[in-house]
């Protein structure tokens, strides 16, 4: 028999080699196709007698199978067989346990000593997913030597759970704690780490894996699972009566809770399964994953997620918005103007993306800081073995620092991070365009100036463009990639091609004060501020914020970012609009905090927290009730909820109405990985689709009766929730 | 309606519940056996007069299970005819049971009954029987769970009461428990155990530390700060539910909250004439009773709506309180009682408690109803209110009145 998704190979001894290779991708993943065939190959492999036993593997270098095609997920078209809609989702489980079990009952395998053909598993690379969960379903796993090879069930990050028995079989074999640290915070482990837990046999060299899995399969007449084996009993314990598992399902439960704050429906999900999956036999604990997969896959949140954090993210990063048609500009070297805290962070990010960088600022000892900045983090890399000295000192080798404007002529991008002022960037930007050659690129890092206005400094507008990276840069994923008037096509495509090889989250932003994110940042510290001033207990703030799914409170935040930087950028912005500024309530807050009480943040060793002589923050300064008393009447968590949402929203809707974002896609996206917004929502447009446009304008409507017109939707969604129309149209 | 009344109350000592404890040799169905031989015999009563018992237990597995109550009537002799049943209402299982008993008399299910309960904490440990509440995903995500040392140090920290404030009652309860002992007014009700010798193993409160003063008990360390804060981060969870509050202030430990004690109780419940009929006159009549569902978290608030709902359904308000005894489970929980209700420490757990002699769970509802019922005749006084905290959000309250 032939297929298009794998080729089968018996040799001599009756052992079939089963080489995983999806025509057209780059990796394997299980699709519909691939479903389908496997499971004929199954029916065919368990009745055919010239079959004695299988050995899986991939044709793919880059890996093994990393998973289900979650565009196939999304679309609702998972799973092959007929029937029920369960039947359905039923259809890989179904189909590996055959596998496992070569078509015979728990109870004919106990009882009258029937028992499967051989399955080994070769992996030569990655295995996460559904990968990972046909390896789990093969009786025998042997893994390249690789320490990079990444094993493991990664679906919370989506929304999702590992839906093919991965909740069932890897507790069974690793025991429940490990089991759940895998599948629940959905971090990979390396072969070594699989090998001592024990959900794989054997690590050889790359080459020899598909030799040893055979050898294994020729030993071996029949197989049969661990579970359908008479006497078994998890590893450390399971079910609802083994006090060690009781005491691990308390903990578990209450870590889940405590991370999670009740709003990662997968990660409760994942919690059942593996409870009640271990209480029952194997074949019902299969049942009840599935019956969870569908529940968390007919969850809007699970949608959300998996369209904001893997295809649009996948999408951005690849480089959806770059100017089609533009030939790939290669970048061996970047200058950087600047070697403060960004100038820094862009040296490293760019050193790490594996180009060289020149990076020039007034005095030796200024430049040096770019060099040390680094150093300090390739050393930290070292002395936790995540590095090797050979690499950290080629690493370190890319990064030239300077003094002198000459040593940029070669350069092929320019990276500007100077002092945020219009005199000090006219400056640097002429002297660099005095020696770079004529078709280079120069990229300004800003957050407050607008690039247009940059531009005039620049004889080569057109090769002008704005790219903001958040600090710190080396840890902050979002990159906004932002054109001026006059930007032209080339330059858009250099900054996604320079990105490509930095690997962030690129958005591109209107030429607009702030950007996106930082248009939508103010107002969410505003409201939280207001609340303050209003006698909102600070403790409710931050836990609503928390609750809401907010990494941090805002008050904490407020303390980190310092409120002096939001003072003094309300100071300019008040400058610069002059009579056309509109209070926003919170002047007179900040200029108590700042000014009359010096409680600036934590650089300043107080804010709304208090902190120790170590910087750590203590509890929240009580004092601050002396200056606005605590209301009587205190608000409900979800209002308080509800205010602070609702203001990332307006604001995130505010900016889509003017076009600062020009799709749904690239807001949410800014929104999560730009300043932490909720990640399970799928962002702000996506929790608004999910809501309904016309619940949205409803709650915006009675958020500005009661709190001001700062919670007025844009007109625009009024108009789009009378039509009826949503934000990701085909959704 | 028929009147229940309380003809007897018996209790045994309390026994440390470690296995050097005075009754660790001793079986939970013989601590059971003992009581239930006893209150037959000393009252000469027939067994065949009794026709139920029920008997609070909290762990009901292992040689606490299959209905140790029935298991313990059959063992003390009684007649073939007086059944029994196991009640578990968490630490409120031994005053429920006896509300049960009561219920049974005051529907006319039964003219003479037996409530009561058994633990032994040190032969079948606490949890021993699992359950879903906090194990279960489903439920232990839904209800918050948090165990009870991090709802009592919540209580603490949403009600104010500070560490001092938690030790000094826990002193004071010591301080009366020895008082009491010293002036023998536990001695009516008290009945030793004894060994298959015949040996009396135990004829007093073991655990008590009449010596505790503020300066011992401060040198203790919070015993809920390290579950709470680090592994696995209780705390967050109480801050979810009580978001209002910043962080948890851990204030108990084990000399401020309720120690672990083996022991059994019994109370004799009947209509009038069974008493004509046992030749045994009333001592109490049952007022009212109730039992409520509270927030589960914070868990154990549960005996103020408890008592306002058993003062309801009797006509009373708490004026007309003359003692008022609330199970010591943690000091921030009787603290938290007071102050709600507005109750004088001098008119509440007179004789101390479970922080200084025991808390057997399943027997420490009918062993305080007894103590107080002595009480109420020793000092004269003419009503008073039974009630305790219980796991998952619950409270159970008694009203009894002399006669």
């Amino acid at each position: 028999m032939t297929y298009k998704t794998f080729t089968v190979d018996v040799d001599n001894d009756g052992i079939a080699l089963v080489t995983i290779d999806l025509p057209g991708k780059s990796m394997n993943v299980w699709n519909g196709d691939l479903i389908a065939e496997f499971e004929t190959f199954v029916d065919d492999f368990t009745s055919n007698d010239e079959m004695k036993g299988a050995v899986i593997t991939s044709g793919k270098d880059s890996g093994f199978l990393a998973g289900a095609d979650l565009t196939m997920l999304g679309s609702g078209s998972a799973g092959g067989g007929e029937g029920s809609a369960f039947d359905q989702a039923f259809t890989l489980n179904r189909v590996l346990r055959k596998m496992e079990t070569g078509g015979y009952t728990a109870k004919q395998i106990a009882k009258e000593g029937k028992a499967a053909k051989p399955v080994a598993c070769a992996l030569g690379g990655l295995a996460l997913g559904g990968g990972l969960e046909l390896a789990l379903a093969c009786h025998y796993r042997v893994c390249a030597d690789n320490p990079k090879i990444q094993l493991g069930l990664p679906e919370v990050q989506v929304g999702l759970l590992p839906g093919a028995g991965g909740t069932q079989r890897l507790p069974r074999l690793i025991g429940l704690q490990n089991a759940a640290m895998i599948a629940m915070m959905g971090k990979p482990v390396n072969p070594a780490t699989a090998l001592a837990q024990g959900f794989v046999h054997d690590v050889v060299p790359a080459d020899d894996v598909v030799t040893k899995a055979k050898d294994w399969v020729k030993a071996n007449k029949t197989a049969t699972a661990p579970w359908d084996k008479p006497g078994f009993k998890f590893p450390g314990g399971g079910g609802a009566m083994d006090p060690r598992a009781a005491q691990f399902f308390v903990g578990a439960n209450a870590m889940a809770q405590k991370q999670t704050y009740h709003n990662y429906n997968a990660v409760q999900a994942i919690m059942s399964c593996l409870y009640e999956g271990s209480i029952v036999p194997f074949d019902t604990a299969i049942r009840i994953e599935t019956k969870y997969f569908m529940k968390l896959m007919a969850d809007p949140q699970s949608k959300n997620m998996i369209r904001t954090l893997f295809i649009n993210k996948q999408a951005a990063e690849k480089g959806a918005a770059r100017p089609e048609g533009v030939p790939k500009l290669e970048i061996k070297t970047v200058g950087v103007l600047g070697a403060g805290l960004m100038g820094s962070g862009i040296t490293h990010v760019t050193a790490k993306g594996g180009m060289n960088v020149i990076v020039l600022d007034r005095s030796e000892e200024e430049a040096a800081k770019a060099v040390a900045y680094s150093q300090k983090i390739v050393d930290k890399g070292v002395q936790r073995g995540k590095m090797s000295q050979e690499k950290a000192d080629a690493f370190m080798a890319r990064i030239t620092p300077t003094t002198d404007y000459n040593d940029l002529k070669d350069v092929d991008l320019i990276i500007e991070a100077v002092f945020e002022n219009p005199d000090v960037k006219k400056d640097v930007i002429q002297k660099t365009e005095a020696v770079i050659s004529k078709d280079v690129i120069f990229a300004s890092n800003t957050s407050t100036l607008p690039i247009s206005g940059l531009a005039k400094n620049s004889e080569r507008p057109d090769q002008f463009i704005g790219l903001h990276f958040f600090s710190p840069v080396e840890k902050m994923p979002l990159i906004e990639i932002i054109p001026g008037e006059k930007t032209g096509d080339r330059a858009l495509a250099a900054a996604f091609d320079y990105n490509a090889k930095i690997r962030k989250t690129p958005i591109v932003v209107k030429d607009v004060r702030g950007f996106f994110t930082n248009r939508v940042f103010p107002p969410y510290m505003n409201e939280a501020m207001l609340m303050v001033t209003e006698g909102v207990k600070p403790a409710l703030i931050e836990n609503a914020a928390k609750d809401l799914g907010m990494p941090i409170g805002p008050l904490a935040l407020l303390d980190e970012t310092t409120l002096k930087l939001g003072y003094d950028v309300l100071q300019s912005t008040k400058q610069e609009l002059g009579d056309a500024y509109v209070d926003n309530g919170t002047e007179d807050f900040m200029d108590l905090m700042v000014n009359k009480l010096g409680r600036s943040g934590r650089r300043f060793g107080k804010g709304f927290y208090d902190y120790d002589d170590k910087g750590e923050r203590q509890l929240l300064w009580k004092g601050m009730a002396d200056h606005y008393p605590l209301s009587n009447d205190q608000p409900s968590v979800e209002e308080v909820k509800e205010r602070l949402l609702y203001i990332q929203l307006i604001a995130t809707a505010q900016c889509y109405d003017e076009q600062v974002v020009s799709d749904p896609q690239s807001a949410d996206l800014g929104a999560i990985f730009g300043w932490g917004f909720a990640p399970y929502t799928g962002g702000p447009m996506s929790y608004i689709d999910t809501i309904g446009m016309d619940n949205f304008v409803r709650n915006t409507d009675s958020l500005a009766q009661r709190y001001g017109k700062r919670f007025t939707p844009p007109g625009s969604f009024r108009k789009m929730a009378d039509n009826g129309e949503t934000l990701y149209k085909a959704a | 309606m028929t009147e229940a009344f309380i003809y007897d109350a018996i209790r045994t000592p309390r026994g440390k519940g470690r296995t050097d404890g005075a009754l660790h040799e001793i079986t939970p169905v013989q601590l059971a056996t003992q009581v239930l031989a006893t209150i037959r015999d000393r009252n000469n009563i027939d067994g065949k007069e009794i026709e139920d018992v029920a008997f609070g237990c909290v762990s009901p597995v292992g040689e606490q299970g299959a209905v140790i109550t029935r298991t313990a009537v059959v063992n003390a002799d009684y007649p073939d005819t007086t059944a029994g049943i196991q009640v578990n209402r968490f630490c409120g299982s031994g005053l429920e049971a006896s509300n049960i008993a009561a219920a049974k008399i005051m529907s006319g299910e039964a003219d003479l009954v037996i409530g009561g309960g058994v633990e032994s904490m040190s032969r079948v440990p606490m949890g021993s029987d699992g359950g879903a509440w906090p194990t279960d995903p489903e439920t232990a995500f839904k209800s918050y769970f948090v165990p009870q040392g991090i709802s009592a140090d919540l209580i603490a920290t949403k009600y104010g009461f500070s560490r001092d404030d938690v030790d000094a009652y826990a002193v004071e309860s010591q301080k009366r428990a020895k008082t009491a002992w010293d002036e023998g007014r536990f001695k009516k009700s008290i009945i030793p155990v004894r060994d298959v010798i015949g040996e009396v193993v135990l004829d007093h409160d073991e655990l008590m530390r009449p010596q505790t003063d503020m300066q011992s008990l401060g040198a203790l360390s919070p015993a809920f700060q390290g579950m709470g804060e680090m592994m696995p981060g209780f705390d967050s969870l109480a801050l979810q539910r009580y978001p209002e509050l910043e962080k948890i202030n851990h204030v108990h430990h084990a000399g401020n909250s309720s120690g672990i004690v083996d022991g059994a109780a019994a109370v004799l419940i009947g209509n009038t004439e069974a008493g004509k009929r046992i030749d045994m006159k009333p001592r109490a009549r049952f007022r009212s009773m109730a039992s409520i569902g509270s927030e589960p978290t914070i868990m154990l608030t549960g005996p103020e709506f408890a008592a306002e709902k058993a003062l309801k359904r009797a006509g009373m308000t708490k004026s007309d309180i003359d003692i008022w005894e609330l199970n010591e489970a943690f000091a921030a929980v009787v603290l938290r009682f007071m102050q709600a209700l507005d109750i004088d420490h001098g008119d509440i757990n007179v004789n101390g408690g479970a922080i200084a002699m025991g808390h057997p769970l399943g027997a420490t509802g009918a062993m305080i109803l007894g103590t107080v019922l002595d009480e109420m005749e020793r000092a004269d006084k003419e009503t008073a209110l039974i009630t305790l905290c219980i796991g998952a959000g619950m409270g159970t309250a008694t009203i009894i009145e002399r006669v």
